[in-house]
């Protein structure tokens, strides 16, 4: 069986001490993201989706289970898992001794990418920002800031792509390009897992849906089955998790 | 290999884009430092025969900025990265847990290394130094760079806030340093703080760097290398391990 793209079996998550007692953020996760799908994780805050993704890209380390990447081991064989992971975070992140230009080399670097000039060229100027190439993090507005991050996840070219709530409190003009563009990934055969609080994008992008509720997987289908009976991803977003809250 | 250097490179970068700060300023703070005790003393405390008060003064001087600034540039850049985020980048990347440790150590080295030189060179003006035995000079720059470069990431990582870090820094980097000898030689102190400065591991390291110039010490370079290679190393070890386990680092 060819390896799955995303995989995680029996997923726990504790996070022991906080101000309101433990969080259990993850109770017994599986689920699998196939090579080449363009796939939604929905859920509201505070869910886990978040969770679930730092542990994948390896930013958490879970309490029991596993998770792979591409057949990886994200503890056991880290180096592989992340080499052939790309992630943009939700939190709109940056450093701000470092121009854009700068910042996207010392991406690449650390992937152990020299001279990845001409696909950072690219990058810039698919994600508009070739004018702002040798400006300060610092000064750049919040959307572009995000096209930076998104630049920033794809610098080695990941076959697995992870956009964690990407367009949040972005313009539309970036939404379109961002969306052609990642289309375009998908098309080339890049997998891609998307976590988004805008349904109609994940509607019209995602082939599978997963709705995440409370630390749990209570719907997983392909897009046009959850949907049936419903007039739109939303609305049958909205009957999941009331199902979920009757039950 | 590239993501070591890129992430050494980025550290080396830090603070050398704000050199003014981390690399000008705390040469001239040991100008004055220097400037002040000697002007204070000079004539009046002879701790080596035939060796100036000012001279004995500057590897002194040297070696605690070495030790502080290899410790600031650590520490300062992990919980800066920790704070605003920024971390994400590197620990997203397929950099081995060693290649994460060695970048930051050899970084924060390297600006201590920098300072202490500077220190020296600004400190050759005002006293003859000499150069007993170079390859203690070279051996004690570098065990102790290394050692407080090792604790700046052990601070770093275990900070939460700044706080906790300048909580390191004044009760246990500043007194270690301003109770090991660099003013003064430890001969000089009653019997309980000559033996509570035995204990001291940053004694060895001032007083091995000051041999590697004059020839004499208050003790044998080789008892200090034995206080502080395995100091040092268990420093490092601890580092490393709490950067593998992703201690406050990786949820």
């Amino acid at each position: 069986m060819t390896a799955a793209a995303l995989e995680v079996r029996g997923l726990e998550k504790h996070y022991p001490g906080t101000a309101r007692g433990a969080v259990h953020a993850l109770r017994g996760v599986d689920l699998r993201v196939e090579p080449g799908e363009f796939f939604a994780l929905l859920g509201p805050n505070g869910a886990g989706k978040t969770t679930l993704i730092n542990i994948l890209a390896g930013l958490v380390h879970a309490s029991a289970g596993q998770a792979f990447v591409q057949g990886f081991d994200v503890r056991r064989d880290y180096r592989e898992a992340r080499g052939h992971l790309g992630v943009v975070p939700q939190e709109l992140v940056f450093d701000p001794f470092f121009n854009v230009r700068e910042a996207l080399r010392l991406q690449s670097g650390y992937f152990g990418l020299r001279n990845n000039d001409a696909w950072i060229d690219e990058l810039l100027e698919r994600l508009g920002l070739t004018a702002n190439a040798g400006t300060n993090m610092r000064r750049l507005s919040g959307g572009m800031k995000r096209r930076v991050l998104v630049a920033q996840a794809l610098v080695h070219k990941p076959p697995v792509i992870i956009l964690d709530e990407p367009t949040a409190g972005v313009d539309v003009e970036l939404r379109q390009s961002l969306w052609a563009f990642v289309r375009e990934l998908n098309g080339q055969g890049h997998t891609i897992l998307l976590t988004t609080h805008y349904l109609e994008e994940a509607e019209s992008l995602c082939q599978r849906v997963a709705v995440l509720k409370e630390g749990r997987i209570v719907a997983l289908a392909k897009t046009g089955e959850l949907l049936s009976g419903a007039a739109s991803l939303e609305q049958a977003f909205m009957r999941i998790l009331s199902n979920e809250a009757s039950q | 290999m590239t993501g070591f250097w890129t992430l050494f490179g980025k550290e080396v970068l830090r603070f050398w884009k704000v050199i003014m700060q981390t690399v000008a300023a705390p040469v001239l703070t040991a100008l004055l430092y220097l400037l002040v005790f000697s002007h204070a003393l000079q004539g009046r405390v002879e701790v080596y025969p035939g060796i100036a008060y000012s001279a004995f003064l500057i590897p002194g001087l040297a070696m605690m900025s070495v030790l502080q600034n290899a410790f600031a540039n650590s520490s300062s850049s992990l919980i800066q990265s920790k704070i605003t985020g920024n971390i994400v980048f590197s620990l997203l990347a397929p950099l081995s847990n060693l290649e994460f440790f060695a970048a930051y150590l050899l970084a924060a080295m390297l600006r201590g290394v920098i300072v202490g030189l500077g220190v020296l060179a600004v400190g050759a003006v005002f006293a003859d130094l000499g150069l007993a035995h170079p390859v203690w000079v070279l051996v004690w720059l570098l065990i102790a760079a290394a050692a407080f470069a090792a604790v700046g990431i052990l601070a770093g990582i275990w900070a939460d806030k700044f706080d906790h870090l300048s909580g390191v820094q004044n009760f246990v980097i500043l007194p270690l340093t301003f109770l090991s000898g660099v003013f003064y030689s430890i001969h000089s102190l009653p019997p309980f703080w000559l033996a509570v400065s035995h204990a001291n591991p940053v004694f060895y390291m001032i007083d091995g760097f000051r041999y590697g110039f004059f020839g004499v010490g208050d003790v044998s370079p080789w008892l200090g290398l034995a206080v502080a290679l395995p100091f040092t190393l268990t420093l490092c070890g601890i580092a490393w391990l709490m950067i593998a386990r992703g201690y406050k680092l990786r949820g």
